[in-house]
Order: structure tokens, then sequence, then C-alpha cells
């Protein structure tokens, strides 16, 4: 029984909370804070949930330790499952992590670990980072190294098992512009080697009697890749802040990508709601070995048709209230928060086909309509700060 | 260390830069809604999210601003 | 400059800017200057000859200033009937920023309004906060710059050596 696999568990060990640790604005520590989210995604026949809990608290006057365990709770139908034949299932990935900041003069040392697991991946990473403040407080110079591995089973083939090795270079400075606003350039590598496709996807090929036919996808076991972002914030007269990014990316898998949003946060008179939105969009060009239908068997030497290495569009709009409390039965806690954020991403995929409903010999190969998803993002949390 | 003896180097070649935003001069840069990431649990999940529907990764993070003390 | 002064120079800078708060010893009188109180009334350092004095630059978004200002009120407290007063100068332009801090954190000591940062600029504030300790002759003798806990044992020998000093 096939399954959608590959995607979430890679991207655990990628990049996730405190595998890329949290920087901390050098000089000061970074403030003590407990944060409890619940979160939901729900689209493209696919519903994850779960909670992920944040505690941060320091240590004397140069240490903070941080951990957060999260989970995603996933019962996917979602068309790479109901193409392969397959039904659908349920599974359940835990993720923890720690980390400790150390603060000295004006530099913040960072290191921490995280790792995760479901029956049939397990990933762990380890990062350093350093985070300098330097002219006059206006320039924060950043650098950290992560490095991960994963292991990768098949749950339909006891047998198989795959590894992967994951390095990540990232290099950031934050520079004060002016009293209203700041603008941060970030840059990153990331090189990995290994089984870097899923098991459980496949590709399609057209057969000579014109009909189509699943095969196993071939994937390179190497990739790079290279982002760089620039983000800049900035104060508005009336008590507001805008925010605008823009990142390039590109692999070596032909993958290039440009992400662009904008984020305005208001907060209401009286002290207590503030309001914000936002609004994201990404566009990618497809790997260099995507196909959505291969003219033979064998046609290359790398194949996928992993729907995200098509070509695809997305608009993600979000809207997020947060209501600021203090809780007088518990003076150790300075304020606390209650959070709601709801996000609508529409992913149009711009070359890979839904062919649900469609099964070989039904429509001519190619001519089934391209997929496209909208999922709903749901974020419902607290944060207290003592 | 190194970056900062290398900033310093450049910034000695060009003579005198006085810092423009003066350390009383912070007080709109504290404001806690100007934080580059004031809720990083929900930052860490989106990006997450993004990163599992998108072929990119990285360049997501960004530490700096606030209020410059100490 | 040759080529090997200039990366020394830059070398030293930067080990000197990577220093964690530290204390400086100047030399010299400290600038005059007069300012308004939180009560309305108006202070000038040169009315305070004869005191020890110390000058606190503070603002009610810096958090390590938060964090000092209930010590230093202990200080006041402490040493205010041996010849001491403690200033503290809040470099914010709207004062309600302050009292709505200090309503909540009150202190003893006077508060002083630098709405222009003038005397800001005076002092050449490099750092937030940044504590300013004046001897009884009005001479400037010691410059903290930044609040890390531990720094008031540092303020206490220091105030204590000035008060000794007729």
């Amino acid at each position: 029984m096939a399954r959608l696999r590959g995607k979430l568990h890679r991207l655990a060990a990628g990049a996730l909370l405190l595998a890329a640790p949290a920087m901390a604005p050098a000089g000061v520590l970074p403030e003590d804070r407990a944060d409890i989210l619940y979160h939901r995604y729900s689209g493209g026949g696919i519903t994850v949930e779960g909670p992920s809990v944040l505690v941060r608290k320091s240590v004397g006057d140069s240490f903070s330790v941080s951990a957060n365990y999260y989970v995603d709770a996933i019962t996917s139908a979602s068309v790479d499952v109901v193409v392969s034949g397959a039904s659908e299932y349920k599974e359940e990935r835990e993720q923890k992590s720690v980390s400790v900041d150390y603060l000295r003069g004006k530099s913040t040392w960072t290191a921490s670990y995280m790792e995760s697991s479901e029956n049939d991946y397990d990933a762990s990473t380890w990062s350093v980072g350093v985070s300098q403040d330097m002219f006059g407080d206006l320039t924060t110079i950043s650098l950290g190294y992560s490095q991960g591995k994963d292991r990768i089973g098949d749950s339909t083939d006891p047998a198989f098992s795959g590894e992967v090795e994951r390095r990540n270079y990232r290099v950031g400075l934050t520079q004060i512009l002016s009293r209203n606003a700041l603008v941060s350039l970030n840059f990153e590598t990331v090189t990995e080697q290994g089984f870097l496709q899923s098991p459980y996807r496949s590709m399609r090929y057209r057969t000579i009697t014109d009909t189509w036919v699943l095969a196993p996808e071939v994937f390179p076991n190497t990739r790079t890749s290279n982002a760089a972002s620039v983000r800049l914030k900035h104060y508005l007269p009336w008590r507001a802040a805008a925010e605008g990014h823009y990142r390039f990316y590109g692999d070596t898998w032909g993958l290039r990508a440009h992400t662009a949003g904008i984020g305005y946060t208001h907060p209401l008179p009286g002290g207590k709601w503030t309001l914000s939105g936002s609004y994201r969009f990404y566009k990618q060009n497809s790997a260099d070995f995507f196909s959505d239908l291969f003219p033979y068997e064998d046609a290359q030497n790398f194949m996928a048709r992993d729907k995200e290495t098509s070509a695809l569009t997305g608009h993600t709009v979000g809207l997020g209230a947060s209501y600021e409390f203090q809780l007088p039965f518990a003076p150790w806690i300075k304020r606390g928060t209650a959070n709601l954020h709801i996000s609508r991403m529409m992913i149009d995929y711009k070359e890979f086909r839904d062919l649900r409903g469609l099964p070989p010999g039904t429509v001519p190969p190619g001519s089934e309509p391209l997929y496209s998803l909208d999922a709903t993002i749901t974020q419902l949390f607290f944060s207290f700060w003592f | 260390m190194l970056l900062a003896s290398l900033a310093a180097v450049a910034v000695a070649g060009c003579g005198p830069i006085e810092p423009w935003v003066k350390p009383y001069e912070r007080e709109r840069l504290a404001d806690p809604i100007m934080v580059l990431d004031p809720d990083p649990v929900s930052s860490a999940y989106l990006d997450h999210v993004y990163e599992v529907r998108e072929g990119a990764r990285g360049a997501t993070g960004g530490a700096g601003g606030g209020c410059g003390c100490n | 400059m040759n080529w090997t002064t200039k990366p020394l120079r830059a070398l030293l800078v930067t080990a000197l800017l990577s220093l964690p708060a530290m204390a400086v010893a100047p030399q010299g009188p400290a600038p005059g200057f007069r300012l308004e109180t939180l009560d309305g009334k108006s202070v000038a350092l040169e009315d305070l000859k004869g005191q020890v004095v110390m000058i606190n630059f503070w603002a009610s978004w810096c958090g390590p200033c938060r964090q000092e200002m209930p010590l230093l009120d202990k200080l006041y407290a402490k040493y205010k009937p041996m010849g001491f007063t403690l200033l503290g100068v809040n470099v914010e332009p709207d004062p309600k920023l302050a009292t709505g801090f200090l309503e909540k954190t009150p202190v003893t000591f006077p508060i002083l309004l630098d709405k222009d940062s003038s005397v800001s600029k005076l002092y050449q504030v490099a750092g937030m906060p940044s504590t300013v300790i004046v001897d009884r002759k009005g001479n400037l003798r010691w410059v903290h710059k930044g609040y890390k806990p531990g720094d008031e044992n540092a303020y206490l020998d220091q105030i204590r050596a000035l008060i000794r000093e007729q």
C-alpha cells in the first residue's frame, strides 16, 4: 500500500523551530516565555493537527534554555495517496528539541538539538550559531551551521532503509536603517546527500498502447540549494508596523523559486487587541527531472512526478487577532496573549495533473486537468511572559 | 570575532561613521510590534507548512533590532 | 597610517567594542544642565555640588533599565543621608511613558525629563542604560554603560569611596 510520504519528515529534519536556532538579539538574553499552540492544516485531502509547546527560561544572567515539543497527527487521503490506489491513512510524527543560548557581552552563542520520529522516518539535527551586535548596536551579524541525519523506512517493505545527511550554512545581517525601520538580509546554503525521494511516490510514463502506468521515481542522491532573502520592517506613525520580504531560491535540481510577502500589524487603542494581516506569493518552476508524464519507460536517468518538484504558484492570505491580558492571581506572569491566526493557502500546479477518478484508459494521457489545492491553516495559541 | 574584525577593518578604512540612531532614540525599534519574529512557535510552524508544500527552503531567519540595550 | 597599523587599530576597536558593559574612569568636570522633574520642579546639576551625584539615563522600553530601577532606589534610600543623590533622567519624548512605568514600579529618587535628548547628547550616552557618577566637586568619575545584575556592587564601592572624599 503506497502512501504519501517524504515531504513531511524530510522537512521536519530541515528547518523546524530549534533546529535552525532561534537567534536572539545579542546584548540581552531572549525573554522568558511559554507558548502553547494548537495547529491545524486542512486541504488537499489531508488534515494535520497537533500541539506545539515551547518553554524558554533564563538560567543565571548568561544562559537561556528552551525546549519544544511538537506533534503532527496526520490523516491523509491526498491526491498522491488516492492515485496510488491506497486508502486513507493515519499516522503521527513527534518532534522534540532543546536549545541553549549563552550571552557574553554583545555576542550570543546558541546550540540546539532536534529529533523527530514517526513509524517510518527518524531525523536528528544539531545546530550551532552565533549572533553579534556591533556598530552602536545598529548592526547584528549572525552565523549558523546545522548538521542532520535522517533514517528512512518504507512501511510496505521492511527490508528497505535509506539515509540522508544534511548540512545547512546560514549567514545573516540585520541593520537598523533609521529610528523607524530595519532590514534583515539572510543567506542559507543546504547540501544533502542520500535517499532524497519518497519511497511511496511514483512517476508515470506513456505506454505503447497510449495509456499510462506508474513506475518508481529516480531522484539524484545529492542536492545543494542556495536561498537569499531580504526583509524590511517599518514603524508607521499611528503605531503600526508594516513588513515586506522577498526570497530568491535556486538548487542543483534546477528548481528556481521566488517568494514575496507583505504583512501589517495594527494594535488597537486600549492596549488589549492587535490585528494583523499578511499576503504571501510563491512561484517555482519545475525540477529538471520532473515530468507529469514521461514519454516511455526509463526515458531519463532521473525521473520525478513529485508534485512539490512541479512548477507551481501559491497565494497565501492570513488574518490574525491577538488579545493581551494580565493574570492577577499569578503575579509571576508579567503578561499573556491569546492569539488566533487563520490562513488560506491556494496552490495551482502548472505541470502536475489530477488523475483521481481517471485511471489509465479513461482519457488520453496528459489531458487530465491540472491539479490545485486550497488549504486552511489555523493556529490558536497562548503565550505567557514571566 | 573574525567577521567583527573584518567589519571593523572595513569601517575603519572609510573614516569614522557615527551610529545614526542613538541608543536613547530606539523607542520605536524597541516597541514589541517591531520585533522581527514576535511569535517564534507560530512562525516556525508556518515555515514548516510552506517547506512541506513547496520546493524551496532556507533563509527564513533573522536576529537583531530591538532595544539595543547593554 | 600604513597598512599594518590600520588593521591593528581596527582590531583594537573591535576588541573594545566587544567588551561587556564596563565602567570607564574619565576625568574632568561633569557637563552642567537643567531639567524639569516629573512634578514640574526644575533641577540643575550645579545646585547639587557638595553631594555625590549618580545620573542614570533610562527609558520605559529598556529591559535592563527597568530591572535596575528598584536597586537604584535602594542605593538612594541608603546613601541619601550621607550626601548622595540620584537623578533618574528619562530619555523619552513622552513623559506619560515614564509615569506609566513608575505607577507600577515607584521609586523615591527624582525623575528628570530629557524630552529633546539634549542632556543625553551632552553626556554622549552610548548605551541604555547609562549610569554616570559625579563627585562632590562636580567632576565626572565613573561611567557605566549597560546594566547586568551584579553591577550594583560596583556602584556601591564607587559611591562609598566618593562619599568618603570630603
